[in-house]
């Protein structure tokens, strides 16, 4: 198993890949989806300047059919741009998009039927009812008249908003708000859904339902794109990552992989002193609440180092394999300061 | 598009506050010129009003000539500043562009609606002026109109030619009649001075304004204008005035492709229009007097002459389309590369 920091650093994917563009030398992420499934969003050296800031730089996304893919970042590392550049809202610096097979901003309009998106908070006519702004905004599309009512009461119910009234827009909560963006998004069944925070201000309740409904909508065959600063939402529902920082993909992977032992153990035992003199450099760092962070000299892992300690007295209140959580790699790729190729856990293998 | 663009036109309440607002302007004006029977001396004051006191039917056109300068371009810039800017501003743009609703469309739907606010203004604040002023005044004859206002024919002009009239000849030679109106522009007034004999207050000759403010005449002889011969020089004002608002409305539809801010685009527009006005009072300015986009403005009074004087309304529509099809191009070319929300 390949080190994702490393490979984040290093490795050049050499796959060929549909898209014929010109390398620019230097890091880059991994970029090698399941092979087979097509992809459903790609995109090579993708940048976007506003004057000399480079809010995108060179991103190469590879979304795949069926995908759940979280796309994570702080707060100003780019996502909202890259989102709206896949919908043809805002034009790329350089590099190419294709977005279910089309090329992106030309051919956008062939792709953006299939799409449903919210991007960036939902929006609405603040003095219409939430009815009235999903007809209108249903009239502006393809749709035909015939049907409206139906597809615009469809996806209100869908959203959980079935039971709405004429109230006015603007005296809808927050989460009201953010389901009738999800409505808005829902009004076809859309082949890829691009959602930018889409639980922003749900309660708890509403989170699951809407994540419920994601899952519903992915197995159904749409490919989910989630931009998310929220690590749980995605590690909930994502089966797929993507971290960008500074404008920079640093992560592409499927969630499980990130999520994987790291192949150090955590050892918590009473006996610290002995244990420490035992193992000698094998302990590599301590945990928060005293636990040893071992790495194991051979290659039996957790079942040899048990073997090892008992055999010199150490007792053992556990010992398990450490596994990466979301955040410590997030924290890691993105934190202030923190370079991705030297991170504690990237430099070690 | 088009629909919908119309749709969120007219369920907007602002919509329908504006043009209440612009209706009731003129009727505050008819209840004080009803109440006192003061009117404005002629050649004072917005053109009409002292000959709708005779005739109520003539009210339409003094309350166009009421909203014409500021109000009903007011109006024009705030809804085609907000066209683009305010969905921008309101976010509601990104998800009209994903629907996907093309860009050059939306341009052309927002333009579209922009028009149509101004043909439902006008046609509001004509209709409700009419029922203000008969209401109020009296159907009345409406034969006053023709001379009371400026005059531009020169004596026997239009038959209709009396009191007064005698002393516009000198400074004013124009003969009347459209055929005959450009040609017969007198060389004894140098183009740069401003077009002679427009009977538009526009006119950058002073001499002549004051000249022509002398020569309207309050006496109300003149050839009778039947009802249907009013509604026809009425709906041609109209019709005038509404064109008229084509490059305010463009000149801020662009701008609101340019800004984020409704605000700063209508701001933009009316900055605009006052630079204008200012400078088509301006001698010094003369050599770009005729391109300014309020230059003809007030040459829907030509409608309301005997016979219809036509020069000036052909250059004033001619004008405006000029800046329709320049600044649409402008617009469309900025909103096309632009991107939204970045």
């Amino acid at each position: 198993m390949s080190a994702h920091h490393e490979a984040a650093a290093d490795e050049v994917p050499g796959v060929a890949e549909p898209l014929p563009a010109p390398r620019r030398p230097g890091p880059r992420p991994v970029a090698a989806p399941a092979a087979g499934e097509p992809l459903v969003i790609e995109t090579r050296g993708l940048t976007k300047r506003f004057g000399s800031r480079t809010a995108v730089d060179d991103v190469d996304l590879h979304v795949a059919r069926g995908d759940r893919y979280g796309f994570l970042g702080p707060n100003g590392s780019g996502k909202t741009t890259l989102v709206r550049m896949l919908l043809g809202l805002v034009y790329a610096t350089r590099g190419e998009i294709r977005v279910l097979g089309h090329e992106v901003p030309r051919h956008v309009h062939q792709v953006l039927p299939a799409i449903g998106a919210m991007v960036e908070g939902p929006a609405a006519y603040g003095h219409l009812s939430g009815r009235a702004n999903l007809d209108l905004l249903d009239a502006s599309g393809p749709g035909r008249r015939a049907g409206r009512r139906h597809r615009v009461g469809e996806a209100l119910e869908r959203v959980g908003l079935g039971g709405i009234d004429r109230r006015p827009v603007r005296t809808y909560s927050l989460g009201m708000r953010q389901r009738l963006g999800l409505a808005g998004a829902l009004l076809t069944t859309p082949e890829l859904l691009v959602l930018d925070e889409p639980t922003n201000g749900l309660d708890p309740h509403g989170i699951r339902e809407i994540r419920e409904l994601l899952v519903e909508l992915n197995e159904a065959g749409t490919t989910v794109f989630l931009s998310s600063h929220l690590l749980a939402e995605i590690e909930a529902l994502c089966t797929r990552v993507g971290v960008v920082d500074h404008g920079r993909l640093v992560l592409e992977e499927p969630l499980d992989a990130v999520r994987r032992a790291t192949g150090r153990i955590v050892v918590t035992t009473p006996d610290v002193e002995r244990a420490l003199t035992v193992l000698g450099r094998a302990v590599v760092d301590r945990t928060d609440d005293g636990g040893l962070v071992v790495v194991p000299a051979d290659g039996d892992g957790p079942r040899g180092l048990a073997r090892h300690l008992v055999a010199h007295d150490v007792r053992l209140d556990a010992l398990e394999p450490e596994r990466v959580s979301l955040e410590d790699v997030v924290v890691d790729l993105t934190g202030p300061g923190n370079d991705s190729a030297t991170g504690p856990r990237g430099s070690r293998r | 598009m088009i629909v919908v663009e119309l749709r969120k036109l007219f369920r907007r309440p602002r919509t329908w506050v504006t043009i209440g607002l612009l209706c009731l302007l003129p009727a505050i004006v008819a209840a004080f010129l009803a109440s006192t029977r003061i009117a404005p001396p002629p050649g004072q004051g917005a053109a009409f009003l002292s000959a709708v006191l005779q005739s109520g039917s003539l009210y339409p056109a003094a309350a166009l000539a009421l909203v014409l300068p500021i109000f009903l371009p007011v109006a024009v810039a705030v809804v085609a500043g907000d066209a683009v800017a305010g969905e921008s501003g309101a976010g509601t743009l990104r998800y009209l562009l994903v629907r996907p609703v093309r860009r050059t469309a939306l341009l052309g739907a927002k333009l579209v609606s922009v028009i149509v606010f101004v043909v439902v203004t006008v046609a509001a604040v004509a209709g409700s002026s009419y029922v203000v002023g008969v209401a109020l005044f009296g159907a009345g004859d409406p034969v006053a109109v023709v001379n009371a206002i400026p005059q531009i024919s020169g004596p026997g002009g239009g038959g209709s030619g009396d009191a007064g009239s005698s002393g516009s000849a000198g400074s004013s030679g124009t003969a009347n009649g459209p055929a005959a109106a450009a040609p017969a522009a007198p060389g004894a007034s140098p183009p740069a001075s401003g077009t002679p004999g427009t009977g538009s207050t526009t006119t950058s000759d002073p001499t002549e304004a004051r000249d022509r403010a002398q020569d309207s005449v309050s006496s109300l002889s003149g050839a009778p204008l039947s009802p249907g011969d009013l509604a026809l020089r009425l709906l041609g004002a109209m019709g005038y005035i509404t064109i008229s608002m084509l490059g305010v409305g463009a000149i801020a539809l662009f701008l609101s492709t340019v800004t984020a801010s409704s605000l700063g685009a209508t701001l933009g527009a009316l900055a605009a229009l006052i630079t204008s006005q200012v400078l088509v009072t301006l001698d010094a300015a003369a050599s770009v007097t005729p391109y300014l986009p309020t230059r003809y403005w007030l040459a829907w009074i030509d409608f309301f002459r005997d016979p219809i004087f036509l020069r000036d309304i052909r250059a004033g529509v001619l004008v405006q389309l000029a800046y329709v099809v320049v600044l649409m191009a402008a617009a469309w070319a900025n909103f096309t590369t632009k991107d939204v929300g970045a």
